[in-house]
């Protein structure tokens, strides 16, 4: 088991956030410091480095940061993670967004493309396909390779079927889905519907207008401070009264932020930006 | 406090018993599946005479209150006394994982924090057990003769983790023991 055995100290966790910043451009100083901290361990013993091993590969092994920076920033995602979440979109946001000419969406911090193409599913099932696109970015470009190509593990793609179900879209999952042996490959009118490219929500500024954006589970690693300038972003990256969704135990902590979004679901984390 | 399989009923009757001045907060991680819309939460909230909460993250960490870590997340403890939650990877395929909320314990909470593991039919728990012993916790382990799986305090026991081994009774007894610090 990927149990941490001997934990780095706040000084060496410091030194490596440091030279990460230094060498690659990439900063984690506002990152959740005990879950910074278990990433960096589970990566050494990973790995099997000691702290010197890692800031001797870190500076001299670009290939290694690749490696490096998707053992840190954490991947696990699901289709359809929270099926109560793709319910209330259907039944409270989806509604309003099908008034508009074209519905864009930003899935932030994407991973490898299981909430954008939850998305792109929930959208053609409501109809409204023709008319949305769905933006994935991620800092990660191993990751965003994986979402591009949009082929999941069938084992996976059945684990997430429950989800769908309890989610009360029409049909099944897989439906959505062509099989062949354990592969399972996102129909490609979907893929047309998506677009997946780099940003990073820490140094990257705005880059179009969305009337839905969707960032759960990726504030849960941030203070609170980088919490609230990303949700600037956020909120200059919305249409007038466009919609920011947060994770399912995630919320708007900031009292500048609470004043310029209204809580639309407070159990689901749906907001609508207001005021301009 | 951790538990899996064989724990809800006995954690249940403890969240009844603990008194409003406790003076501590206690975090409950309990196994249980994601999805399942359950009424844990409610059967807790009912029960208890303390506050209790389903973690959010960034919650702040009070004293005299019950905190209960929510499914299909992590639930790590940052230094100024604030939750933290996290989506990675299943540990003994359970996310909660005991350990991970033990094992950051260690790391803030040092002596100031007492442990007890109970039923459950997988390790979890052991490893971070051990860590909040040897950071200077108390630890406890529930006696397995008394632990409907004994297998996740049998196993604390194995890795010489718990200070204590306990009768349910035992621990009963030793949560209503009125704080000296009050």
């Amino acid at each position: 088991m990927d149990v941490p055995s001997q934990s780095i100290t706040d000084e060496q966790m410091t030194e490596i956030v440091n030279l990460v910043k230094t060498v690659y451009g990439f900063d984690f100083s506002d990152y959740t410091k005990a879950s910074l901290k278990r990433r960096l361990t589970r990566v050494m013993l990973i790995k099997k480095l000691g702290i010197y091993d890692l800031k001797h590969l870190l500076l001299n092994d670009p290939h290694f940061f690749q490696e490096f920076l998707e053992e840190i920033t954490v991947n696990v995602t699901e289709m359809f993670r929270d099926p109560s979440f793709y319910k209330a979109l259907n039944s409270q946001v989806l509604p309003y967004l099908s008034t508009y000419r074209h519905i864009k969406i930003w899935s932030a911090g994407c991973s490898s493309g299981e909430e954008a193409y939850s998305l792109a599913i929930l959208m053609k099932e409501a109809g409204l396909k023709e008319k949305s696109f769905i933006y994935g970015t991620d800092i990660n470009t191993d990751m965003l390779k994986k979402a591009r190509k949009g082929i999941y593990s069938f084992r996976n793609i059945k684990n997430y079927a429950e989800n769908y179900q309890l989610s009360g879209i029409n049909g099944s999952l897989t439906d959505h889905f062509t099989t062949m042996y354990d592969a399972a490959t996102i129909h490609s009118e979907l893929k047309l519907n998506t677009l997946f490219s780099v940003h990073n929500l820490i140094s990257d500024t705005v880059f179009n207008e969305f009337q839905l954006i969707s960032c759960r589970n990726v504030f849960i690693y941030f203070e609170t401070q980088l919490q609230e300038r990303i949700l600037g972003l956020f909120y200059e990256s919305l249409s007038p009264l466009g919609f920011l969704c947060l994770g399912s135990k995630e919320n708007i902590r900031s009292d500048i932020f609470k004043k310029k979004f209204k809580e639309i679901n407070p159990k689901e984390n749906i907001y609508q930006k207001i005021g301009s | 406090m951790g538990g899996s399989a064989g724990s809800f009923k006995l954690l249940l009757r403890i969240v009844k018993i603990l008194p409003p001045g406790l003076n501590k907060a206690v975090i409950i991680v309990l196994h249980r599946k994601k999805n399942f819309l359950s009424e844990i939460e409610k059967l807790f909230n009912d029960n208890s005479r303390l506050p209790l909460k389903e973690i959010t993250d960034k919650d702040k960490i009070n004293k005299n209150a019950i905190y209960i870590a929510p499914a299909n997340y992590h639930t790590l403890i940052e230094k100024d006394d604030y939750f933290g939650l996290d989506v990675s990877e299943p540990l003994w395929f359970s996310k909660p994982s005991i350990d991970v909320t033990f094992e950051s314990a260690a790391e803030v909470y040092k002596e100031h924090c007492t442990a007890i593991l109970f039923s459950g039919a997988n390790p979890d728990g052991a490893q971070g057990l051990l860590k909040l012993k040897n950071a200077g916790s108390l630890t406890i382990a529930q006696h397995p003769k008394d632990a409907e799986f004994p297998e996740m305090p049998n196993a604390a026991i194995n890795a010489a983790a718990a200070d204590y081994v306990l009768k349910t009774n035992e621990i009963v007894e030793l949560l209503q023991i009125p704080n000296p610090h009050n």
